[in-house]
Parts: structure tokens; C-alpha cells; sequence
């Protein structure tokens, strides 16, 4: 499936990133990188598991705290906020976990409700129902609104995880391992979805993976991560043109030739 | 030669205890900072309460029921070889409120609810919907933690006081069997030697009890590690950890309000 042309504002930088370090103990994760993405840009961070993937968005919504460097997402430096302006700024950005991460006690009218209603306060009932049902439809699973979670396959909940961070529109959008877990069919429908929300509510994106169909699918642009630090970016092609036997390897692995 | 880096002050173990204890604490005094703050979440204090409460009600009536009646039982042999059965509601009345109803109530709520706050949030925290709330900047403490702590710190007061009141008509069943004491004078006389110092100290054990068990279960569920296994773990850890400290406690509110009697 090609993917369709998105206006990408090279000008104005959603999240931008520089010499940022974290390590957990004598583990360094991060060794200094610096990614840039901007303006309806989806970015595809590509690694091994464990190189520290979603340890760099997990820093993006101020989950985790860098060690040195400096994160920038819409222009505010992320470690420096107050815990208000943090949530301000969490407001902007959607996060979809590898898990789901969706609430097992509430069914899925509630999941998608409850950010809306604790941010929100002043909402009517009738506003609330109507942003439930747009993302819903947006997601393609208008029919499973009163089934709980565990009534769900991997792929819906992956799909509600994604409609749950879309209810607060966000700006940016991180997708941590979408498509892991999933069988090949439904990793095209996640993919496509992907894109959808890109180009309907133009936002920027990075998404982890190491699935490289997702990647070459849904990237605008492509950074490989190994060993702590950005050895290539670029667009898939050229990627995946260079020489490193690492990443040569990492290629091999995933089209098996 | 490069110089080696000594990881640890004492030894893992004993430098992860003082750093157990200070999480303790920090998560102790979060809370205080937390529960003042707005917004407040009434409905799930409320929802909590329900949980807490009205769940563990049938619970706490069977046992403390049973309480009251095993213990007039086992009491009446040993006042009825000094002629003293009279001194049954009184012995009884004054057992329930100022140890029994608060610690059994407490270590019932220990175990049921303690271990399902434990196992909730520590289920929430290794499925990453924790996290999912603090990124939609939800304050997951506050409306997760504080709430439960609230509930439990307010339904253990009120279990407990329901408590003693059961085990009383536990044994008000046996008193009334043996001596046909009727209703009205098994309880006038079970209430004559109730104190306020008894019924100040059942409260604030209540209260310290509930707190305890709330805050002992969210700080471990918050803490969970390692998957499913690390919710099993912190279950466990949730009511070992509380009923090993309603037990210290009891013993210093006990010795707090005597030294007040006395004084």
C-alpha cells in the first residue's frame, strides 16, 4: 500500500531532541541523540529491542527524566516544567501504548470517556458522547462501545488504545510497538490507521517499532537506533542503502532473502 | 588503572531497606501533600467506601459475632467460679471497644481489602494503565491512591465500631441464654464502664488501622513489579506489611491511652 502525500511543515519543529542521555544504573541506554520531527511528520525509530526505544518517548511525555540533554516538544523543555504545565502539555500529545494500557474495569465507552471528563470538566453529556463516537468511527470499532477490554482482540484494543489518545486531539502522537503481538492482516489495518490519523488530524508522530513493513508503510522518515545513538536517518530506501552490517542484518531479519 | 566504583554504601540489602523506608515515607508524606490539593474526587472516595465497606460487611458481621459469643463463652467458666457472671457485659462491652472490634475489623480489612488494593493497582501498574493516566494528565495518585487511603482510613472507623456492636449481640445471644438478662440491661450495664478515653482510643486505633492498611496496599501496588508475578508479590507483601504493623501499632496506642487513664 503506497502511502498518500502529507504536507510536512519543515519549518516548525514538534519535538526536538539534543545530546539526550539515560542510563538505569551501569546500563546506558542513550548515549546522546538527536532527532528532530516536525510538523506532520510521522518518524519511525527502528531498533533492537531493548536499545532504549521506548525509553525515548517514555522521556517525550516526561514519564522518565533524561540524564543530560535537552527535549523539546512544541517548544517547551520537557524536564523543565512544573508538574502543571506538564499535564498542559500531555494534553497535546496522544500516547499509544505496546499494551494498550487500556482500563480492565472499564468498558470502552469509559476508557474513551474518562480522559475527556477529568480534563474537561465543563463538557455536556452530549459533546462527550459525540467525541466518543467520532473517534470510534475514526477507528473503525463504533460497534464494540459497551464491550470490555477483555471482550476485545489484540488488534481492537490496539485501536482503542489509539482512539483514547486521539479524544484530546492531540498534536503529536507516539506509538510504542503498534503492530507487535498482531497478525499480518491486522498489522496492515493498524498501519493504514496510522496514516489515517496523520493525515485527518495532521499530526506529528514517532513510532517505535522494529516491524519494518510498519516502518516503511507509515514513516516519512526513518531513524535507526543501535547501541544507544542514531546511526542512520533518512527515508526507508536510503536507510536501509547503507553498508553497516548491522543494519544490513537487521534488514536480512526481517525480509528474510 | 581505572578506580573501582563501590555501588552500594552498606550492602545492597541494607541500602535497599533505608531507601524502602524513605519510599515509604515520601508516598506517606505525597499523600498529606495530595489530599488537600484539588480536584477532589468524591464519587470515587464514595465508590471506594462502597468497596470497603459494604463489601466487607457480611465478613465482619459473621466474625464479629462470633467474636462476642465464643468470648462470653470461653470467659463465663473462670467469673462464674467467683460468683462474678454479672460482670459479663461489663468485661465484655469494655474487650470489644477498646481492642477487639478495632484489631479484628482491622486485620479482616488487612486481608480482604488490603490485598485487593495491593493486587488492583499493582495489575494497573505492571498493564502500564498507570502510566496511560498520567499521560492523559490524569494525576494517577490522587485519584487511584488518595481515594482508596480516604476510604479505608473512614470504613475501618465505622467497621469497627459496627464490629463491636455485633460481637456484642454475639454475646448478649449466650448472656441471655444462661441468665435471661434481657436486652435493655445487658446493654445499660455493658455501657456503664465505657469510657470517653475507651471509645477516644478505639477511634484513633480505628483510624490509624484504616490509613495503615490504604497506604501500606497503594504504596505496594504502585510499586509492583516483575508481570503477574509481581502482583501476586505485592497482594502478599500488602497484608503481611499492615497486619505486622496494626500489631506495633496497637501496642503503642494501648500504651498512649493508658498512660492518659492514668493520668
Amino acid at each position: 500500500m503506497e502511502k498518500k502525500a502529507h504536507n510536512i511543515d519543515i519549518n516548525e519543529k514538534a519535538i526536538s531532541i539534543k545530546g539526550l542521555y539515560k542510563s538505569f544504573g551501569d546500563l546506558h541506554v542513550l548515549k546522546g541523540i538527536d532527532l528532530d520531527v516536525h510538523k506532520g511528520e510521522n518518524v519511525v525509530v527502528l531498533g533492537k529491542s531493548g536499545t532504549g526505544k521506548s525509553v525515548l518517548i517514555k522521556i517525550l511525555v516526561g514519564l522518565l527524566k533524561p540524564d543530560s540533554g535537552v527535549v523539546e516538544v512544541l517548544g517547551k523543555e520537557v524536564d523543565k516544567l512544573s508538574q502543571k504545565e506538564l499535564d498542559a502539555l500531555r494534553l497535546h500529545i496522544g500516547f499509544a501504548f505496546q499494551s494498550s494500557a487500556l482500563y480492565d474495569s472499564m468498558d470502552v465507552r469509559q476508557n474513551l470517556e474518562f480522559p475527556l471528563t477529568m480534563n474537561f470538566k465543563n463538557l455536556s453529556k452530549g459533546e462527550v458522547k459525540d467525541s466518543v463516537e467520532e473517534v470510534l468511527e475514526a477507528v473503525g470499532l463504533i460497534d464494540k462501545l459497551n464491550q470490555m477490554p477483555s471482550d476485545l482482540s489484540g488488534g481492537q484494543r490496539k485501536r482503542i488504545g489509539i482512539a483514547r489518545t486521539l479524544i484530546l486531539k492531540p498534536q503529536i502522537m507516539l506509538y510504542d510497538e503498534p503492530t507487535s503481538g498482531l497478525d499480518p492482516i491486522t498489522c496492515l489495518e493498524i498501519n493504514e490507521l496510522i496514516n489515517e490519523v496523520q493525515q485527518k488530524y495532521n499530526t506529528s508522530s514517532i513510532i517505535i517499532t522494529h516491524d519494518l513493513t510498519c516502518a516503511k508503510e507509515t514513516g516519512d522518515r526513518v531513524a535507526m537506533l543501535l547501541d544507544g545513538i542514531f546511526v542512520k536517518t533518512g527515508s526507508f530506501e536510503d536507510v536501509f542503502a547503507d553498508k553497516d552490517e548491522r543494519i544490513q542484518s537487521f534488514y536480512n531479519y526481517n525480509f528474510i532473502k | 588503572m581505572t578506580k573501582k566504583i563501590r555501588p552500594y554504601i552498606f550492602s545492597r540489602g541494607i541500602d535497599e531497606t533505608f531507601k524502602g523506608v524513605y519510599d515509604a515515607f515520601a508516598f506517606i508524606a505525597l499523600f498529606f501533600k495530595q489530599v488537600f490539593k484539588p480536584p477532589f474526587h468524591f464519587r470515587q472516595v464514595i465508590d471506594q467506601c462502597y468497596e470497603v465497606g459494604i463489601k466487607s460487611l457480611p465478613l465482619i458481621t459473621l466474625t464479629g459475632f462470633v467474636t462476642g459469643l465464643v468470648f462470653t463463652k470461653q470467659s463465663r467458666p473462670s467469673l462464674e467460679v467467683f460468683g462474678a457472671t454479672s460482670w459479663l457485659p461489663s468485661l465484655i462491652s469494655i474487650a470489644l471497644v477498646r481492642a477487639l472490634g478495632p484489631l479484628v475489623t482491622a486485620l479482616i480489612c488487612a486481608g480482604k481489602v488490603g490485598s485487593s488494593i495491593g493486587a488492583e493497582l499493582g495489575s494497573m501498574k505492571v498493564t502500564e494503565q498507570i502510566d496511560a493516566m498520567e499521560v492523559s494528565a490524569i494525576n494517577p495518585f490522587k485519584y487511584l491512591a488518595v481515594s482508596r487511603i480516604i476510604a479505608t482510613t473512614l470504613m475501618v472507623c465505622v467497621l469497627s465500631f459496627y464490629c463491636s456492636f455485633v460481637g456484642l449481640l454475639g454475646a448478649f445471644v449466650n448472656v441471655h441464654a444462661n441468665d435471661t438478662t434481657s436486652f435493655s440491661n445487658f446493654f445499660q450495664s455493658g455501657f456503664s464502664d465505657i469510657n470517653f478515653i475507651d471509645i477516644f482510643s478505639s477511634v484513633t486505633k480505628s483510624l490509624v488501622f484504616g490509613f495503615t492498611i490504604g497506604i501500606v496496599g497503594c504504596y505496594k501496588g504502585f510499586n509492583a513489579t516483575q508481570g503477574t508475578r509481581g502482583v501476586g508479590k505485592a497482594a502478599n507483601q500488602a497484608v503481611v506489611t499492615s497486619m505486622f504493623l496494626i500489631f506495633v501499632e496497637e501496642i503503642v496506642i494501648v500504651q498512649i491511652s493508658n498512660w492518659i487513664r492514668f493520668f
